[in-house]
């Protein structure tokens, strides 16, 4: 049977308790929201771009412990990586969360494979990919703020 | 578990209401969810249906299908008899005047439209006002922000104190001569709190306003009495009271319905059509337009008849206790908060657990069966209130039991053993 463990994994309580890149960047950093109306999540993403490369990206707001670890685990996933990179990891992240057979690479998701869990929860998946819709938007640079709805 | 056991391990609601033999009437309640016992802490979102609900549908379904009020052959006079019968059981239950008083409509939400359409739209001008209150539902609050678009009158909203009860005294200040409408909730989904209905309305009829009263989470829970509570318009949903989903009833004071436009037109709400005039049907007609949900409408009188069999004052008291038992077992959690404290208060619990999101908290009781509702339940002017995002929500029906509010409290202790 499912265990609870493994959807709050140690990894994922001690993000939520400190999150990492928890803050703000000034100009000319670039920022955008992401909302869930369903839940009332809300995370402003703060985005530092040099040239194709992420050089600096932040986030605040306030969420459940699944949106805050996957916005902790997920700006130290993409910080230095390119744009490219950066959405290779998003649609393999997707994968991972959405789709019916196991049989994704892990390894190859590296630390975010702890969310791996939220599968079984398919209302939560959208709380673990709140963070990474709003990146996807941020890098094709729409500024109005991102809904999950 | 038979029944003298259970009695006893339910030593904080009043004795002697036999709750596991009304636990039987509903199947839903048998199963098992991630392996655990359901334990269905969610009924201000939705009730579950008994036996004698589920039955009543089938039976409609199985053996007299049929259109109303158009046919002579044999089932559609049984259809149409058993739909109107439902009807003089609901005014029965709602203690209105007249059976032209009890509409039929989707629910709540459809209710309160309209009354903001029909009523609303043809009686309001720029500058009237409106009168709501913080804890409404966003279905008691959108429905008047499209009429003041579209009519230019104007919101105003009763603020609600750190209980969550209605502050009466700014109340009274907002009420004045431009005063058209006073729209409010009797029993609040996201907080429990009972409004003092009779007296909202005495006062917003001294002010020359009319009264809506979103009695959506009452109904499950009070007796309802229309010539007590002497309000303009009542509305509820059928699947709230244990009845289907789809369907509800808007009660309104028949010399107010006779005056109002309809609301959609169609077939059953005409009298006579022609291109150069209409004559609009009788009330109810008037506003039943199309095809109903006659099968909801029949399984909804099931539902009356089901709940004033096990009787809406003994569901009140055992309720209470119920309540009061886990309240108390509430306040024995560290870093848990209940948001709503009203002194008159239903049998919801909102709360939130230091450290511990609702929607985690959702999760991990859910793995035990637990079914709650976390998030702003639909009344996001409620969170802001009281500043937070989401809360946690267990909901009473009457078929619950101490036991399930232990299961609860031992389901929060365990998440904040993850959490610590
Ligand atoms: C207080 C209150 N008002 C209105 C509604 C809307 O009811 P419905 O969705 O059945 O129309 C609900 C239920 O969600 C409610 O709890």
């Amino acid at each position: 049977m499912f265990d609870l463990k493994d959807l709050y994994q140690e990894v994922i309580v001690d993000h939520n308790r400190s999150p990492r890149n928890f803050g703000e960047l000034g100009p000319p950093g670039r920022k955008l929201e992401g909302f869930n109306p369903l839940c009332g999540d809300r995370l402003t993403l703060y985005l530092d771009q040099d040239g194709d490369r992420i050089a600096d990206i932040k986030f605040n707001g306030s969420g459940c412990a699944i949106s805050i670890a996957s916005a902790s685990l997920m700006t130290e996933g993409v910080k230095g990586k390119s744009v490219r990179e950066a959405e290779t990891v998003f649609a393999g992240f997707h994968e991972l969360l959405t789709c019916a057979d196991l049989d994704i690479d892990m390894t190859r998701m590296g630390k975010l494979a702890v969310l791996a869990g939220v599968r079984d929860y398919p209302s939560r998946v959208k709380c673990a990919t709140l963070c990474w819709h709003t990146l996807h938007a941020l890098l094709a640079g729409d500024e109005a703020p991102v809904s999950t709805e | 578990m038979n029944y003298p056991q259970a009695v006893q391990a339910d030593t904080g609601p009043a004795t002697g209401f036999p709750v596991e033999t009304y636990r039987q009437d509903f199947p839903i309640l048998e199963q098992t969810v991630r392996d655990m016992p359901l334990v269905y802490l969610d009924n201000a979102a939705t009730a579950q249906k008994p036996r004698q609900v589920i039955e009543v549908l089938d039976d409609y379904y199985r053996s007299y299908n049929s259109n109303i009020h158009r046919g002579v052959h044999t089932l559609s006079e049984l259809a149409t008899d058993a739909y109107e019968t439902a009807r003089k059981k609901i005014q029965r239950f709602i203690n209105a005047e007249s059976l032209q008083e009890v509409i039929f409509v989707r629910g709540t939400t459809e209710g309160i439209n309209l009354v903001a359409q029909s009523y609303g739209r043809s009686r309001l001008g720029a500058g009237d006002e409106i009168i709501v209150s913080t804890m409404e539902h966003h279905s008691n609050i959108v429905p008047w922000q499209l009429l003041c678009e579209q009519t230019g009158a104007v919101l105003k909203v009763i603020p609600i104190n750190d209980a969550g009860e209605l502050d009466m005294d700014e109340y009274k200040n907002l009420l004045n001569e431009r005063t058209r409408i006073v729209a409010i909730v009797h029993i609040s989904n996201a907080l429990g709190t009972i409004n003092p209905i009779a007296e909202i309305t005495g006062q917003a009829h001294a002010a020359g306003a009319v009264v809506v009263i979103d009695g959506a989470q009452a109904a499950p829970h009070t007796k309802l009495d229309m010539a007590a509570l002497d309000c303009d318009f009542y509305t509820f949903s059928g699947h709230k009271l244990f009845g289907p989903t789809g369907i509800g009833v808007l009660y309104g004071k028949q010399a107010l319905l006779e005056d109002m436009p309809p609301y959609h037109g169609g077939g059953d709400m005409i009298k006579m059509v022609t291109f150069e005039k209409t004559l609009y049907n009788d009330l109810p007609y008037k506003f039943e337009a199309g095809t109903p949900y006659i099968a909801g409408v029949i399984g909804l009188g099931a539902a009356v008849d089901y709940v004033s069999d096990v009787d809406l004052d003994r569901i009140h008291d055992y309720e209470h206790g119920l309540l009061r038992y886990a309240a108390e077992a509430a306040a024995t959690v560290p870093g848990l908060r209940l948001i709503g404290t009203a002194a008159d208060k239903a049998s919801i619990l909102s709360f939130v657990v230091d450290g511990i999101h609702p929607h985690d908290l959702g999760t991990i009781l859910d793995h035990d069966g637990i079914a709650i509702r976390t998030g702003h339940h639909c009344a996001m002017p409620v969170m802001e209130r009281f500043g937070i995002p989401a809360t946690a929500r267990a909901s009473f029906a009457f078929y619950n039991t101490t036991e399930e509010v232990d299961k609860l409290v031992a389901g929060i202790d365990k998440a904040k053993n993850i959490f610590k």
